[in-house]
């Protein structure tokens, strides 16, 4: 159904009086005159302090692009309009000639290019400002979190009980599944590392000691909390920055809603209620993992294994596990929030922002254990 | 050659329960700018995506230029889309080109063509479209609504389409630039035979640039025709639409001129 599209082939004669004529023919449209655009150009190249006739009688169709070729041409003379003009122009072409005519101007293609080297300076300054205005801007934002915080808990009505609740939800609860998975894989392996290693001392009965402490102390709750940045970390950002590119946030804030109250708050309550129940459940089945390979590898039954649990592995541990938790929700969902509110303009930019979310989140995660750390050296537990 | 530029019969689009058409048949011919109108939620922009094979419908048929979008295969589904245009609501300009490279980017995908020809269209698109030329070389995001649209429209106008789809091209535009869209939708009717479809609730625009008007009601095309005929039809939804004080203003600017 699509016709075929015939070349655009053009002619040039020069007059006596050293005037050029241009005669086309065939189809000039857009899929045609690609392939005589260089040939053309250098006919204008020639023509120039001359008068040009461009005669169109063999034309059989022509579009914006023929007639923008053929008007660029004839410009690229500069003779006299008396003289120099368009012949044989077929029916309804004119007014496309007129009509080309009149937007003949070039446009800019895309953002200037810059010398590689101020790029390189620009963008070094730029990431210096950045650093320091984003490091400002999120400690505001932690402030604004706080200040909300404050007023809720002044007035408790104010909580969005519904958004919160389906946070928890959509943030907790379905996330008990692939926390639970990992970390009773990560439990098993810890024990099996454990006892092949220790088995070369004859100490394979403090695998279960190495199980213990590393589940409670460590693994549970920094999985748990890599997995909830990767998993409602981002979300947040997401959600919350495409609100924001449909100016959904600018909305609430013209009809008097704080949207750190409706947002923020919801998101952040959620997610530190929900962690530290994840995290005792990831404690749960990493020792379940631990216990089942010590049983089948070490042939220490289950019930040795938690008796020997109870004796050896004070409870302390599973306080130093647990109480980092809601600290590391706090920053993951502040961190997602707050890059959420940072995205601006393009579709490219809320990806860019979700990225840099689960970055910085995992980033202050372990940074923030490390420093737990350090504080429980210190206090010895 | 002669098969009309669209013609549905018998269409019926539901979601779910809701039917939103059902029997419609609508006939454009080529050359023709048909105005499409109806209230808020009567499916008009359903009915443009449907026929650009945006939207499954659920019976009736669809021929644009004698062929079914949705029965055709890769390469000749290509080549009939490359044949329209189409100008989205808000623009749906990429939000990660220049406006320059938006409207090259179906250029590129369908056509190979030198760089130099490619700039000078995107700068001729740009310019008829009623841009500035620093334009071109801006992100979408930096524009105004009105600007992104005309940008959106240079972009659908790309491939010098014969047909075109505009889906409220006027809405969001001041009254000068508005009146320069239609002019142009006319200037580019009267020298490429061009079709256009437009669904538009800008009363001048009925007046000023379409041939046809076609008026969706009660699931169906209820009226279809010049708009002085259509205007006469005896509904209670056209007859508040066209003597309404919007109505009866825009038929008075239109008898001055």
């Amino acid at each position: 159904m699509a016709e075929t599209v015939r070349d655009a082939r053009f002619e040039v004669d020069e007059t006596a009086t050293g005037d050029m004529r241009l005669s086309v023919f065939g189809d000039w449209v857009l899929a045609s005159v690609g392939k005589i655009d260089a040939g053309l150009r250098d006919v204008a190249e020639r023509s120039l302090d001359r008068q040009m006739i461009i005669d169109l009688a063999g034309v059989e169709r022509i579009d914006t692009a023929g007639a923008f070729v053929l008007q660029r041409t004839m410009q690229a003379c500069g003779g006299r309009t008396d003289v120099s003009q368009f012949q044989n122009i077929p029916a309804g072409a004119d007014l496309l000639l007129s009509r080309v005519g009149r937007s003949m101007s070039p446009c800019d293609i895309e953002p200037r290019p810059v010398n590689a080297f101020v790029l390189m300076l620009n963008r070094l300054g730029m990431g210096a400002e950045d650093a320091y205005l984003n490091a400002a801007r999120f400690f505001t934002f932690v402030s604004l979190v706080f200040g909300a915080l404050g007023r809720l808990a002044l007035d408790p009505r104010r909580l969005r009980v519904v958004s919160t609740v389906h946070h928890m939800e959509e943030a907790g609860l379905n996330a008990v599944p692939i926390v639970g998975l990992m970390s009773f894989m990560i439990g098993a392996v810890v024990a099996f590392m454990g006892a092949r290693i220790l088995s070369q001392f004859g100490a394979e009965v403090l695998t279960v000691e190495l199980v213990g402490i590393a589940v409670l102390r460590e693994f549970a709750v920094l999985l748990t909390a890599i997995l909830i940045a990767g998993r409602s970390g981002s979300a947040f950002t997401a959600a919350i920055g495409s609100m924001k590119l449909r100016e959904e946030i600018d909305a609430m804030r013209t009809l008097g809603l704080d949207p750190n109250e409706v947002l923020i708050l919801p998101r952040v309550l959620a997610l530190v209620t929900m962690t530290p129940l994840l995290v005792f459940v990831a404690m749960l089945l990493g020792l379940t993992g631990g216990l089942l390979v010590i049983w089948f590898a070490l042939d220490v039954s289950p019930s040795l294994f938690l008796s020997r649990t109870q004796d050896v592995v004070v409870l302390s541990h599973f306080w130093v596990g647990i109480i980092k938790a809601p600290v590391f929700a706090f920053a993951i969902a502040v961190i997602g929030c707050h890059q959420g509110f940072l995205v601006s303009g393009s579709a490219e930019s809320l990806g860019q922002r979700t990225t840099l979310a689960v970055v910085q989140s995992i980033f202050t995660v372990i940074l923030l254990d490390a420093v737990f750390a350090m504080i429980f050296l210190e206090l010895g537990v | 050659m002669s098969a009309p530029a669209i013609e549905i019969r018998g269409l019926k689009n539901a979601f779910g329960p809701q039917v939103i058409h059902e029997n419609l048949d609508l006939a454009i011919e080529r050359g023709e700018v048909v105005g499409i109108v109806g209230g808020s939620g009567t499916g008009k922009s359903v009915l443009l995506r449907t026929i650009v094979g945006l939207n499954q419908r659920t019976a009736g048929s669809v021929k644009v230029f004698g062929e079914d979008p949705d029965e055709l295969d890769g390469a000749a589904r290509s080549a009939l889309e490359r044949r329209w245009g189409v100008l989205f609501q808000d623009g749906a300009l990429f939000s990660s080109l220049t406006v320059a490279q938006n409207v090259m980017a179906p250029m590129r995908e369908h056509l190979r063509l030198p760089r130099a020809l490619m700039d000078d269209v995107a700068g001729l698109k740009i310019a008829m479209a009623g841009l500035p030329p620093d334009a071109g070389a801006k992100y979408p995001s930096e524009l105004s609504g009105g600007m992104r649209k005309r940008a959106a429209l240079a972009r659908a106008l790309a491939l010098d389409p014969e047909l075109i789809f505009l889906d409220e091209p006027t809405a969001g535009l001041d009254p000068i630039g508005a009146a320069a869209f239609d002019q142009l939708i006319l200037d580019l009717k009267q020298s490429l035979g061009l079709t256009v479809f437009m669904v538009t609730h800008d009363l001048d625009s009925l007046h000023t640039a379409c041939d046809r008007i076609a008026v969706l009601a009660e699931k169906r095309v209820i009226a279809i025709g010049p708009l002085d005929k259509v205007a006469q039809t005896d509904h209670p939804w056209i007859r508040e639409y066209f003597s309404g004080p919007r109505g009866r203003l825009a038929a008075q600017a239109q008898a001055a001129q």
